[in-house]
């Protein structure tokens, strides 16, 4: 479990987290939602320690975070940002390789090897796990990081807006594949998300998120709702219920 | 072919340069020539290791391929330190004549200038890399501005040791501040060979870098230490010759075409030392030295970096 506590960020006196209370729970895919600027990308930048806290402290499976070495923390909690700049040209393979940095530190075993297929053969990379990343189409390369990713084989995987610039076919890919990483490897996959459906079709628990604070926390059923959509994006959403999924049709209300 | 094979075959070529300017012409000058000769090609070395060490590794952390160490402001330091010197205490002074006070007074003037720097900075928190790279250039400008400004004002004659400090020169190095400066160059590898895998890492961005467990603040800090040290030493050793960072550097990454530093740093040393060693034979053999290294490297390099631009500018 994740367990976030009394967690600030300040920019300068503007707080964009402020005072959060969070658990997250193993072996579910939780959904970060809430408008632009509500602080979920900081939020979830501070629980995987790329930026620091001003307050408040973040426990991954009862271990302070800032306690811990960042090569140990790296082997249970791994995160994927946004937008990847890369300053070299790597092939796929070569990318998914370096997810074993935690543990090889650059040298590779043959274990390390096995684990490094294996994630490429789960994220159907193997044909083109030569091609070079600058010559991928954007939904390859999110793969293909999602790849390095499960190769780091954390029992924690945080993404931010991983369907940022992906077209429909290619986010349901995507999180068809983080919903078989929780119930087939039993990871935690903790999510940005901005499309409010994708979060209800896939996600077990939704934390929304307003001004910085939590104002909804619990199982998706309980915030896929009218009148919590309401208190988080100040819109009347209407909810219709398609092949059991809830559908919210955001588009002219 | 194989990145070892290109290391080796560039490593033939350097053997092969050093050999030609060590025995080249020599007509048994054993006692005299040869260790004088010898000293120079070591210098040579080191300085052009130095070099490419210091600016893969700040390449790197900076994410830049087009910048060198030299933007931190280090060698328009070296020269107002020689500059005012010179202004106030004359050429005659000990610390001009005595080249180990001269040596240890510019290495530990440019090293303690780069520490309080970066501790200012990574006080401050935030991206302390972009502002770093910015007050570098602000203060490399200002401490320009100030030897140009007493240069103007000092006497001719003193004017001429002044500008025989402002271009590299590897004709007068003097031979005990080359084992200091090796001892120095050694120690970097040292400390800095634990790291360069964390290096092949931060390639990928700061963010991906500590997603995978590198302390990107202690490599980054470490790192930016290593490059000023190894940079103050070639400048102490030979005059500021930085820019030739940027061709070894580029052409190691055109050349290896790989993200390991190792081989990054090996190549771009191998590559610096035929360029120096060569092309210092070239200076003194053929141009029976009619012109300065230094200004050749300058022309090339400057060259270089133009090609440089423009493919960077067609590829984005």
């Amino acid at each position: 479990m994740i367990q976030v506590r009394e967690l600030s960020k300040f920019y300068g006196k503007k707080a964009v987290v402020e005072k959060v209370n969070v658990n997250i729970h193993r072996g579910k895919i939780t959904s970060f939602i809430g408008p632009n600027g509500a602080g979920k990308s900081t939020l979830l930048s501070m629980v995987s320690r790329l930026i620091d806290a001003d307050t408040g402290e973040v426990l991954v499976d009862d271990h302070l975070v800032n306690k811990m070495k960042s090569n140990e923390f790296s082997k249970r909690v791994s995160i994927l940002k946004q937008s990847n700049f890369m300053n070299v040209r790597l092939t796929i393979r070569e990318l998914v390789s370096f997810g074993r940095f935690p543990y090889s530190r650059g040298k590779l075993n043959a274990e390390d090897l096995r684990i490094i297929e294996q994630a490429m053969e789960y994220m159907d990379l193997m044909d083109m796990q030569n091609d070079y990343m600058d010559e991928l189409s954007g939904g390859q390369r999110q793969r293909a990081f999602i790849a390095m990713v499960i190769a780091q084989d954390t029992d924690y995987i945080l993404l931010d807006e991983p369907l940022n610039n992906l077209d429909m076919k290619h986010s349901v890919q995507i999180m068809k594949i983080l919903r078989r990483l929780v119930d087939d490897l039993g990871k935690t996959v903790i999510i940005v998300l901005h499309d409010i459906n994708f979060a209800s079709v896939y996600s077990d628990r939704i934390v929304a998120l307003k001004d910085g604070q939590v104002i909804k926390d619990g199982p998706t059923n309980d915030i896929i709702n009218s009148d919590a959509l309401k208190e988080i994006y100040d819109m009347d959403i209407p909810i219709k219920q398609m092949n059991n999924c809830r559908i919210c049709v955001y588009f002219n209300s | 072919m194989r990145n070892s094979t290109k290391l080796i075959i560039l490593s033939v070529f350097a053997a092969v340069f050093c050999a030609l300017y060590l025995f080249q012409g020599l007509n048994g000058s054993f006692d005299y020539a040869l260790p004088r000769r010898g000293i120079k090609v070591i210098a040579m070395a080191l300085t052009g290791v130095a070099i490419a060490y210091s600016t893969v590794i700040f390449q790197t952390i900076t994410h830049n391929r087009i910048l060198t160490p030299s933007i931190m402001g280090l060698d328009s330091l070296y020269l107002l330190l020689q500059t005012v010197v010179i202004f106030f205490l004359g050429s005659n002074h000990i610390t001009i004549v005595n080249k180990h006070v001269n040596f240890i007074l510019s290495v530990s003037t440019m090293v303690v200038f780069a520490l309080i720097l970066y501790r200012f900075l990574f006080k401050r928190g935030g991206q302390p890399i972009y502002f770093l790279l910015l007050v570098g250039i602000i203060v490399g400008t200002f401490f320009g501005s100030i030897s140009t400004f007493l240069q103007v004002l000092i006497d001719p004659n003193e004017f001429m040791r002044v500008q025989d400090k402002m271009f590299a020169s590897f004709n007068n190095v003097s031979g005990e501040l080359v084992w200091w400066a090796l001892g120095i160059v050694i120690l970097t590898f040292i400390i800095g060979w634990k790291s360069f895998n964390d290096l092949d890492v931060l390639s990928l961005g700061r963010d991906t870098a500590i997603n995978l467990g590198v302390s990107y603040d202690r490599v980054v800090k470490l790192m930016l230490v290593i490059s000023a040290i190894l940079i103050s030493v070639s400048t102490a050793l030979v005059g500021p010759i930085t820019f030739f960072g940027l061709i070894v550097a580029n052409l190691a990454y055109q050349f290896f075409k790989t993200y390991k530093h190792s081989i990054l740093i090996a190549g771009a040393s191998v590559m610096s030392i035929i360029a120096l060693v060569g092309g210092q034979w070239v200076v003194e053999r053929v141009f029976t030295f009619s012109t300065t290294l230094s200004v050749i490297i300058n022309f090339v390099g400057g060259v270089y970096f133009i090609y440089l631009l423009l493919k960077e500018s067609r590829s984005s």
